[in-house]
């Protein structure tokens, strides 16, 4: 019972982990700009699949997931600037907008990479499994969660003992009155959005070992990075760390326990978190 | 004045929709035989899709898309793995661009959603890889025959080779959670525990879950080996992660035909070896007609020939066989279904096979097992059951009787 507790919460960690990745930075953009990003769960798709490419001819796994970030944040940094930017705080325009580009995406990957599904290559290092107590337990699934802390750690950092942080958090609570004191608000906006594109592609590559990358990657971990946010609170860091591993672990032990009922073991405790705390665990006005 | 314009306008296209007739009657002269073929070219299960085409393509390539002095014209169209889709698409072909025969299709849930249609109507059609039992067991439809399998077909003797000659006495089961894994699993179940065995449990995987950790905890410890059905990115993924959870060295790994089908065999690493597994073909059959497919397959798209192209390929020569029979009059549907039915080959490259009385394939079934030759992996075989039909050794009337193989059938065992 014990090893079976063990490694299910391994297991959501490690999912948690990934979700974190990808759920932070939509949760960012949606505090700052208002923009709900329907093409997030793209951003991770196209990482993956541009990884593999540079991973495939480089050889280099750490290459290759820096490569899908900037490739992908540099993508979301236009998306922003050039779209998005036209319709200030309309929150369907630019809806659309996102679910446009989610589209052309998709459509994108599918002509240059082909349907068939590939899997990211784990790097020499990390490969193989360890014993831990009594289970074995894949090496690159302890190493993602170790990138998840480190890229949390340091965003947490960022966001609170930094300068720039401290404006981030000005236009997250007060749009017009950041604005008003001074602060260049269009630019902070553009860099988050870009940030935000740039987690979740990096968070596609780490996660191409586990997941892989196929069409039909980017819709299906786009609804459990919104639960993440819904249940999380929108914009707040600390809330997308804990939602994502409050759901990493719902999903892997309603999985494992009651299969049949495994949406339900998901959506049930978003719901209630959602009727309690209307604005989720940690979000604000 | 625009009003009477309009109308002059409505007024011509109407006469000249009855004076030119739609391109079905032209197809009624000597015009070229149109064969209609639906199968995923996008999205999740693209990969088997184009194998599909590949395998179909390649049989009319070598007769010159030429049978019976008329003209062969192949119409495909993409169905997205989804039936209704698969549906819309069947309609376009038969209706719009009016085909003689349908073929293609890989889901089971799309052999039972274009049923009903093809039967309505009465378009000669052959499902090469679509393997729903029902379709020819206890729903059989009038204007369909198989020229793949029957999804428990290869399972339920490898039921029996678990049992007396793996010497596997109990099994636990993961598979996928819809008509091909449930049928799958069942067939083996059936056989496996008929000879003495005993099923522990079956644990059902959703078509897309992204990750197998929560299922593999599952996975009893007390059992001697572990049955799996997978295809595609889930089966690649599979036995990995089986591997990775320490499984591959505590328990043995067998399974469904597809989990190790060369479609995904060369993604595969060297988690793969020695998983056993059953089905109507290999790619190392040794045939010369399976040498001749093989060698023509890798050079036209430089990958492994799997079960789907072979699928296809020997179904193009089935229906060829079929339109030669009869001279090439396609356009009398019921003396071509009835010739569909008749073919009779003995040197494709499964092996020799017919149809029994219901339109499913009595075809050899080998047991493969999975090594690695000359760098590559491969599915080697080594037991072959001659002629297996879809009942295995039981009786046809008296097999028909038990509900078609489900989630919840058979039971298991208290």
């Amino acid at each position: 019972m014990i090893e079976f507790l063990l490694v299910q919460t391994l297991n959501g960690l490690s999912f948690g982990a990934l979700l974190f990745l990808l759920a932070s930075g939509l949760s960012l953009i949606y505090g700052v700009m208002k923009i709900v990003n329907i093409a997030h769960g793209s951003y991770f798709m196209l990482g993956a699949y541009i990884g593999l490419s540079v991973i495939l001819r480089t050889k280099s796994f750490v290459l290759g997931a820096f490569a899908g970030g900037l490739a992908v944040g540099a993508v979301g940094l236009v998306m922003e600037r050039g779209f998005l930017r036209k319709f200030p705080l309309r929150a369907l325009p630019q809806m659309m907008i996102t679910l446009g580009f989610a589209l052309v995406f998709r459509d994108l990957a599918l002509l240059i990479w082909g349907g068939d599904p590939y899997t990211l290559p784990c790097p020499e290092f990390l490969k193989g499994s360890t014993q831990i107590y009594k289970i074995i337990f894949p090496i690159y699934r302890l190493f993602v969660i170790g990138v998840a802390t480190v890229v949390a750690v340091s965003l947490w950092l960022f966001n609170d003992k930094t300068l720039i942080g401290a404006k981030l958090r000005a236009a997250v609570d007060d749009h017009e009155m950041a604005g008003g004191v001074g602060l260049n608000v269009p630019l902070i906006s553009g860099c988050m959005f870009g940030l935000g594109a740039f987690l979740a592609a990096f968070g596609g590559v780490i996660g191409g070992p586990i997941f892989g990358v196929y069409p039909g990657l980017d819709f299906e971990l786009l609804s459990l990075a919104f639960v993440v946010v819904i249940v999380g609170g929108r914009g707040s860091l600390k809330g997308s760390a804990v939602g994502s591993i409050l759901v990493g672990l719902v999903d892997n032990f309603g999985k494992a326990l009651v299969p049949e009922l495994s949406y339900f073991t998901l959506f049930a405790p978003m719901a209630i978190i959602v009727a309690v705390k209307p604005k989720g665990l940690f979000g604000r006005d | 004045m625009k009003k009477g314009w309009l109308m002059i306008c409505l007024g011509i296209a109407a006469i000249s929709l009855i004076i030119v007739p739609p391109t079905a009657v032209f197809a009624q002269g000597k015009g070229p035989i149109k064969i209609g073929f639906i199968s995923p070219l996008s999205g999740g299960m693209a990969a088997n899709g184009k194998d599909m085409l590949t395998g179909i393509e390649l049989y009319l390539e070598e007769i010159g898309y030429q049978a019976a002095g008329r003209k062969i014209e192949l119409l495909v169209e993409d169905d997205e793995a989804n039936p209704a889709t698969g549906l819309t698409k069947t309609r376009k072909l038969v209706e719009k661009d009016g085909v003689h025969l349908m073929t293609g299709g890989l889901m089971a849930s799309t052999a039972y959603a274009l049923a009903p249609y093809i039967d309505s109507k009465e378009i000669p059609t052959t499902y090469p890889i679509m393997a729903a039992d029902d379709i020819t067991q206890r729903k059989i439809p009038k204007w369909i025959i198989r020229t793949g399998w029957a999804s428990s077909q290869p399972h339920q003797p490898f039921g029996e080779y678990a049992y007396n000659v793996l010497k596997f006495r109990k099994v636990s089961v993961i598979a996928y959670d819809f008509a091909f894994g449930w049928e799958c699993v069942g067939g083996f179940q059936k056989v496996f525990e008929d000879s003495g065995g005993k099923v522990l449990q079956k644990i059902w995987v959703p078509l897309t879950a992204q990750d197998f950790s929560p299922y593999l905890a599952q996975i009893s410890k007390d059992a001697d080996a572990v049955f799996a059905v997978f295809s595609g990115r889930l089966t690649i993924q599979f036995t990995k992660q089986y591997k990775e959870f320490g499984l591959k060295a505590k328990i043995p790994l067998i399974g469904g035909g597809t989990v190790t089908d060369e479609h995904a065999l060369p993604s595969m690493g060297d988690e793969a070896i020695g998983i056993i597994t059953p089905l109507h073909y290999s790619e190392v059959l040794d045939n010369p007609a399976n040498k001749k497919f093989v060698k023509a397959f890798r050079e036209k798209v430089k990958k492994a020939a799997s079960y789907y192209s072979e699928g296809t390929y020997t179904g193009a020569r089935w229906i060829v066989e079929a339109i030669k029979a009869i001279n090439g009059d396609v356009e009398n549907r019921g003396k071509f279904m009835d010739a569909l039915r008749k073919v009779d080959l003995k040197d494709v490259p499964r092996g020799p096979m017919k149809l029994d009385n219901y339109g499913n394939p009595i075809q050899n079934i080998y047991i493969r097992k999975v090594e690695k030759k000359g760098g590559e992996l491969q599915n080697t075989v080594i037991h072959t059951y001659p002629m297996v039909s879809q009942f295995w050794k039981y009786k046809a009337e008296e097999f028909l009787k038990q509900p078609v193989y489900s989630r919840e059938y058979p039971p298991l065992k208290p």
